[in-house]
């Protein structure tokens, strides 16, 4: 967030356009521009890459919670796929016994999620880290046997079937799966980043920096952690059930703890804390474990063992590497890169400044915006 | 009431897995301040490497003991190759990385071994003895169990109490910066910790596999219910890992038998939710100051 510019500039120095300051518009405006792109690109691919679109939105979604929760009030969560099967079976659950309609199926599904994500986060207040993750890990491994328990509710292995909403007779049906999909994925955008340049957000980040000096500065750090949790939870519900959505059906196979990692894995590749990160984030899970992992196996003749589990061992590795060398991920290259060049092309103090302040977060509680630690170095 | 005894005297043997697999978990976090989510993933390694020397027609025992020594092995490699770059960053870097390294394990042994589910042999028969005319559901290698985990659980009391080295360890474990600057060695003592923890998994793994099945991610539950157990008896206590141990072990028994076995690890998270609720700080250790 801190890299938007509220200006363009041209080369002139002249500002020629201005992006509003308040940040529901800019915000809003940003949403316009990319809806008229993504619509275009929806009729320029074919129907099955359309697909693929639309599940980068959904983990886009999810992934918007994730570093919500992780990122940003520094609270780990390894079971963000459970969260994920409870707004996807909520939401098939709605269709088979209801006839509310889309919308409030979808409303429905996210309030479910977040009232299971109370029950986490309200524990979860009283922890540090590793229980909470302890936690996390067990509902990601432990709720897919529920279904298989209550087998006549869930369907079993078969599980529910989701028949997609149809849409007005000139769209294509997945096109228009894809269309609510990208939409719900730039509006939860939309809310995320406002809730973020709003005392939530401020909050947020204050909780994880220093939960003794939020709490001397009025924050309810307790009440804080679990907003955090609901509101995270809440997206995963929403990408669980757009899930279902597109994959017309929903069963406990679906949700089983390699989801749960690729969660982790994306959020942490595109850069933990970063809204922008989550897009590299949702291409990197949709592509690797499909396209890519093929690929690679194909190329170097692997059999059907270990192309089998290519992806997993990808992402694992990944996720060891990147932490132990680049805990920013991609989106903290991106702005590594940014900060030397600008230090390169601007002079003084101001750019070693700003350089030194976002290295003095430790990753990965760090989206560049660190607001209790202030190092001043080399002015 | 034979059900009952039954399913008690079942989450006795399991609770006493339970315990070793918390028992790793707490050596190292107390140690270290870091949960070792790769902890089941590291013994189904061990595992399979035993698999390995019993295939090619070794004696169970040799078996057993290079499933031991593989853990201490792989747990002092691990420690220093992923574990230490990571020990005085953030605790998130370091839970994100054991569980990307559990991860990595797990994938590895898919494309190694394949998901295919093998047997590995018991050293005593797994089947419940008779006693006095009744089938009660405790076999020699419950027995067994028992008393392996009770030898793992003195052994270490005894090397932590009575040795040199243990009052270096527990040294190290409590104050970190003043053993050093006693003169004790910090970080191979560190790495020795994560040899025995990971080792203690390996013997937990050996203990579970007979009677599920090995694949590659076997321990996966197993280490949740170890996370429950270290959580429930104190995550830095080694007796409230025994004790813990045997609280989960029954209460799932307990769930499993009477409500349903497909239950069981969402009364795992209930066990955790509720222990912390009353008890945040677990049974046997004394609630920690936070520094600011």
């Amino acid at each position: 967030m801190g890299g938007v510019r509220s200006t363009v500039q041209t080369l002139t120095g002249k500002r020629w356009f201005r992006l509003p300051r308040q940040p529901m518009l800019r915000h809003l405006s940003f949403m316009a521009v990319a809806m008229v792109i993504l619509y275009f690109l929806t009729q320029w691919l074919s129907a099955f890459n359309d697909y693929q679109v639309g599940q980068i939105a959904f983990y886009a979604i999810a992934l918007v919670g994730l570093t919500l929760l992780t990122g940003i009030n520094g609270q780990i969560s390894l079971g963000h796929g459970g969260f994920m099967a409870v707004g996807a079976f909520t939401y098939a659950l709605l269709v088979e016994h209801t006839t509310w309609g889309l919308i409030p199926d979808l409303l429905v599904a996210v309030v479910a999620t977040a009232v299971a994500g109370l029950v986490i986060g309200i524990p979860a207040t009283r922890l540090r880290g590793p229980y909470l993750a302890g936690m996390t890990l067990t509902v990601a491994l432990g709720l897919p046997y529920i279904t298989t328990q209550y087998e006549t509710v869930f369907g079993g292995d078969q599980g529910l079937t989701t028949p997609p909403p149809t849409g007005p007779a000139w769209v294509n049906p997945t096109e228009w799966v894809t269309w609510i999909q990208l939409f719900g994925a730039l509006i939860v955008l939309v809310l995320v980043a406002n809730l973020l340049r709003s005392r939530f957000g401020r909050s947020f980040r204050a909780v994880r920096d220093d939960e003794i000096a939020a709490s001397l500065a009025g924050i309810h750090v307790a009440r804080t952690k679990v907003t955090a949790f609901m509101v995270s939870a809440g997206c995963a519900g929403l990408a669980g059930a757009f899930l279902a959505l597109s994959a017309g059906v929903v069963n406990s196979g679906e949700f089983a703890l390699s989801l749960s990692i690729y969660l982790l894995a994306g959020m942490v590749i595109g850069g933990t804390g970063s809204l922008m990160g989550v897009w590299w984030g949702a291409i990197i899970i949709v592509y690797l474990p499909t396209d890519w992992a093929t690929s690679i196996a194909n190329a170097f003749h692997a059999n059907t063992q270990v192309s089998a589990n290519l992806a997993v061992i990808i992402f694992g590795l990944v996720l060891v590497v990147t932490m132990l060398l680049a805990p920013g991920g991609i989106q903290g290259g991106f702005r590594w890169v940014g900060a030397r060049v600008g230090a390169y092309f601007s002079s003084g103090g101001v750019s070693n400044m700003t350089l030194s302040l976002q290295e003095s977060t430790d990753p990965p509680v760090s989206d560049g915006e660190p607001v209790m630690t202030i190092k001043k170095q080399g002015v | 009431m034979q059900f009952f005894l039954n399913l008690t005297l079942g989450g006795i043997a399991s609770g006493m897995i339970v315990a070793a697999v918390a028992l790793g978990l707490v050596l190292i976090f107390r140690s270290t301040n870091v949960v070792n989510f790769a902890q089941g993933a590291m013994a189904m390694i061990t595992t399979y490497v035993a698999y390995g020397v019993l295939r090619d027609g070794a004696d169970y025992w040799l078996g057993f003991v290079v499933a031991l020594a593989a853990g201490l092995v792989f747990g002092a490699v691990t420690q220093i190759v992923v574990i230490r770059p990571v020990q005085n960053k953030s605790p998130l870097n370091a839970i994100i990385v054991t569980f990307g390294f559990l991860i990595l394990l797990e994938g590895l042994a898919g494309a190694i071994y394949g998901g295919t589910n093998r047997v590995f042999p018991a050293p005593f028969s797994v089947v419940g003895q008779k006693l006095g005319g009744t089938q009660i559901a405790f076999s020699p290698f419950d027995v067994f169990t028992v008393v392996a985990v009770l030898v793992l659980m003195v052994g270490m009391l005894a090397v932590f109490r009575g040795t040199d080295l243990g009052l270096r360890m527990r040294a190290v474990a409590f104050a970190p910066e003043t053993a050093r600057l006693l003169g004790v060695r910090v970080r191979p003592l560190l790495t020795l910790g994560w040899a025995l923890a990971v080792s203690a998994g390996a013997l937990a793994a050996l203990l579970v596999v007979p009677t599920a099945q090995l694949t590659p991610n076997f321990m996966d539950v197993i280490l949740i219910y170890g996370f429950t157990a270290a959580v429930v008896g104190g995550l830095d206590s080694p007796v409230g890992a025994l004790v813990g141990g045997l609280v989960t072990g029954l209460s799932l028994a307990y769930v499993g038998g009477y409500l349903g076995g497909s239950l069981e690890p969402m009364a795992a998270l209930a066990l955790v939710i509720v222990s912390l609720m009353i008890r945040p700080e677990g049974l046997f250790s004394r609630p920690a100051p936070r520094r600011v």
